[in-house]
């Protein structure tokens, strides 16, 4: 406590002095009198009084050198006296100070806003209840063996004959219709069980969760609103709760808001949570894929032995219904590697890019103030020889070190503040959607941890290079006018090595970015067999309520078509049900008629499309011919391969 | 820059906050003299390294200065025990009691056997 109140006031000493310094000269000064006045009682001659006096005091400077350094911190004292000078000396050499200040900033600012990016993806902890312990729950299929869909029998049976999980929950990443005043408008969404948000251990933020049994066809319609459309489609209002809306036909009352840092990107872009309500056909039928599933493991339970279960049970679903379960197994993953499993190795790359850039940067630096230390070699050895320490030089070295730094780290900070906002803006919104993780990039603490050690690694680099370099060469020959040639040695010395590093690091960055353009030209030029210019896509949703059977259907389509066909500036139009290129795993078992099968099993991706598909999208018909439009659910199957 | 050793400042503390308990406010002169006549003049004392010391204490709020005039009207320094420091003098002295107690009895010919 006394320690602590001491310590304050030398360190406020170090902002106020001349008033005390006269006051110390003025007591010493008292003091002498008061000796001198007693001398001279006691019969001394004024002049032995004096020296008397003089003489039991001991050495007046250093007393008031004791007292000055008692008074604040000798250290900090002579540390603020260099960076004072180091300041002066920056001053007089702006262009190499704004260089290297820039070149650092610039290191600093790259790698902290990737830094951000990597944080927000990989080292922020899930926004969920002990994440480590939530794994993502697929089937395995041949096409897909890793992240393949569950039906919404085979969830059930999984959910109720495992004994890994405590919890099984599924979601369906789904668009809705959403009726308001203006007319229909399409509206993101997500159909999970009644328990997935307990699984994941998340509350709403206001209203509640769905209840067990919510998400069965009897029980009335409910949905969470995520909490940015709380605030955009009903002004954060809270009696949003109660409220009723209509999604594909079906009045729906929104009975919770989600938490504001709630986000779950694979079923995301997502404004309404629905309870699943599995009723249609598709919902109900065992080959019907549709359901991506999340379980928390049970106590002591390891991802290994889960998948040991889940595999069991799906060996036995597949004898019992050869029909539709046919080479159908199971797979988990963490949570995370579903969440962010493809995004890992972009960032990785970035990051150790920005990084690869922040090493250049450095290194510029270095070799810029070796350059400089070279310059002012007679300056220190004069210093040195006037009685200077060791120490006291090299802490010179260490506070210009400091000093480049704090203005480097303070640009760079500010510059990737900024930096971070506008390479969130360059993510396509729909990319970012399935993103939502990176919605909220900031600053945080181990970003700040980030950057200081950052600072802390440049200044080490920056205060070493410079005095290892003097500390290595003689200080003397300095002082000798012709003592080129020794401090050019030294300097060949170092300087090629930084220049290695340099070249190295530039080499590595610029092969990459190199063959990274080679990919991308490689992409934009690859033979996709159709021409993708001039081609438009529109995705068309109608509720299911009022479309029920095939021929509803059909018809609505062929209307929908020939409307589209009819706009001005249409030369063609075609449907699909998957657009060109990719598929959402759509897939169809054959056998080769004519052939003999022995039992093997055929699953291929497949897509329905209208007959107009192939001409719209300028696919080259190698043989046979295109589908005709009389072809319609009376004439018998055909296909194209 | 090392500072003398524990022992030496702590008991030239103590000396000082003594002083002021007997005497009241008294300048850095005054405190030197004292504590060379109550030593028997055994003890050399350098004035300059009170200085210091007095500092030190009053960083430490242990006593306070005022600038004053002396008896014989020059002006001095004048320095104060705070309530703080009176405490401080209280548990020093005790504390310094206890150890050259221990030591006394240590030193002593029978050598602790009593």
């Amino acid at each position: 406590m006394k320690t602590l109140r001491a310590w304050f006031l030398r360190i406020g000493g170090l902002f106020s002095k001349a008033g005390r310094e006269s006051d110390l000269s003025d007591e010493i000064e008292s003091h002498l009198q008061l000796h001198i006045d007693d001398n001279l009682r006691a019969g001394m001659s004024p002049d032995l009084a004096r020296r008397n006096a003089l003489l039991k005091l001991g050495g007046i400077e250093p007393l008031k050198e004791a007292c000055r350094d008692r008074r604040s911190v000798p250290f900090i004292q002579n540390l603020l006296r260099d960076v004072r000078f180091a300041l002066r000396q920056l001053q007089k050499n702006p262009g190499f100070t704004a260089t290297a200040i820039l070149m650092l900033a610039l290191g600093m600012c790259a790698s902290i806003a990737i830094f951000a990016f990597v944080d927000a993806a990989l080292l922020k902890p899930l926004p969920y209840r002990d994440p480590a312990r939530l794994l993502g729950v697929f089937e395995s299929t041949p096409t897909d063996r890793q992240t393949s869909d569950l039906s919404y029998p085979d969830y059930l049976d999984w959910k109720k004959l495992n004994s890994a999980f405590s919890s099984l929950d599924a979601y369906q990443h789904s668009a809705f219709g959403l009726s308001t005043s203006s007319g229909a408008e399409k509206a993101s969404g997500a159909r999970v069980t009644d328990g997935f948000f307990r699984t994941l251990g998340v509350t709403p933020v206001i209203g509640r969760d769905f209840h067990p049994g919510e998400d069965l066809p009897g029980a009335p319609r409910t949905a969470l609103l995520s909490y940015a459309t709380w605030q955009q489609r009903y002004g954060s209002k809270p009696d949003v709760l109660g409220k009723t809306v209509t999604l594909n036909g079906e009045p729906t009352v929104i009975i919770g808001v989600l938490h504001r840092e709630f986000h779950f990107p694979p079923a995301e872009p997502a404004e309404f949570w629905t309870a699943l309500h599995a009723a249609s056909e598709c919902d109900l039928r065992r080959s019907c894929h549709f359901l991506y599933s999340v379980g928390r493991l049970k106590e002591g339970v390891s991802m290994q032995a889960a998948l040991a279960d889940l595999q069991s049970i799906a060996s036995r679903l597949e004898k019992l219904y050869p029909g539709s379960n046919r080479d159908q197994g199971a797979n988990v993953m963490p949570l995370s590697e579903v969440i962010v499993g493809n995004i890992r190795p972009i960032l990785l790359v970035l990051l150790s890019g920005a990084v690869l850039l922040l090493i250049i940067a450095a290194v510029n630096v270095a070799s810029l103030l070796l350059v400089r230390s070279e310059s002012r070699r007679r300056e220190i050895a004069v210093r040195h020889a006037l009685g200077a320490s060791t120490a006291r030089l090299l802490s010179q070295f260490v506070a210009e070190g400091l000093v480049l730094v704090a203005a480097g780290s303070a640009l760079g900070v500010a510059a990737a503040s900024v930096v971070m906002k506008l390479l969130v803006k360059l993510i396509p919104a729909d990319a970012l959607a399935s993103m939502s993780y990176l919605a909220h990039i900031g600053w945080n603490m181990r970003m700040w941890i980030f950057a200081g050690l950052l600072a802390l690694l440049a200044s080490v680099l920056f205060s070493l290079t410079p005095a290892v370099h003097l500390s290595r060469s003689e200080i003397q020959p300095g002082l000798t006018e012709g003592s080129r040639s020794s401090t050019g040695n030294a300097w060949r010395h170092l300087g090629s090595k930084l220049i290695v590093i340099e070249l190295a690091t530039a080499m590595v960055l610029l092969v990459g970015a190199g063959l990274l353009g080679k990919s991308l030209y490689h992409l934009l030029r690859v033979e996709v067999g159709f021409a993708a210019d001039r081609l438009l896509m529109l995705q068309v949703a109608a509720p299911r309520s009022s479309y029920a059977n095939g021929a509803q259907a059909a018809a609505f389509v062929r209307r929908v078509l020939d409307r589209i066909a009819g706009l001005p500036g249409v030369q063609s139009v075609g449907l699909t049900t998957d657009i060109p290129v990719s598929h959402w795993g759509d897939t169809t078992w054959f056998r080769v008629v004519g052939r003999p099968w022995h039992g093997e099993h055929n699953d291929t991706p497949e897509r329905d499309v209208s007959p107009g598909y192939f001409t719209t999208i300028g696919a080259k018909l190698l043989r046979g011919r295109y589908f005709l439009e009389k072809e319609d659910a009376s004439k018998p199957r055909v296909a194209i391969v | 820059m090392p500072e003398k050793t524990d022992v030496w400042q702590g008991t030239l503390a103590l000396m000082v906050l003594k002083t002021l308990d007997t005497l009241g406010p008294l300048h850095g002169y005054g405190i030197a003299r004292r504590i060379e006549q109550t030593s028997g003049n055994l003890l050399s004392l350098n004035y300059g390294t009170l200085y210091p010391a007095l500092l030190k204490l009053e960083q430490e709020g242990s006593i306070s200065s005022e600038w004053g005039s002396s008896e014989n009207n020059r002006k001095a320094k004048f320095y104060k025990l705070t309530r703080a420091g009176r405490k401080q003098l209280e548990r020093e002295a005790q504390n310094w009691e206890q150890t050259t107690a221990i030591l006394a009895r240590f030193l002593s010919p029978s050598g602790g056997a009593a």
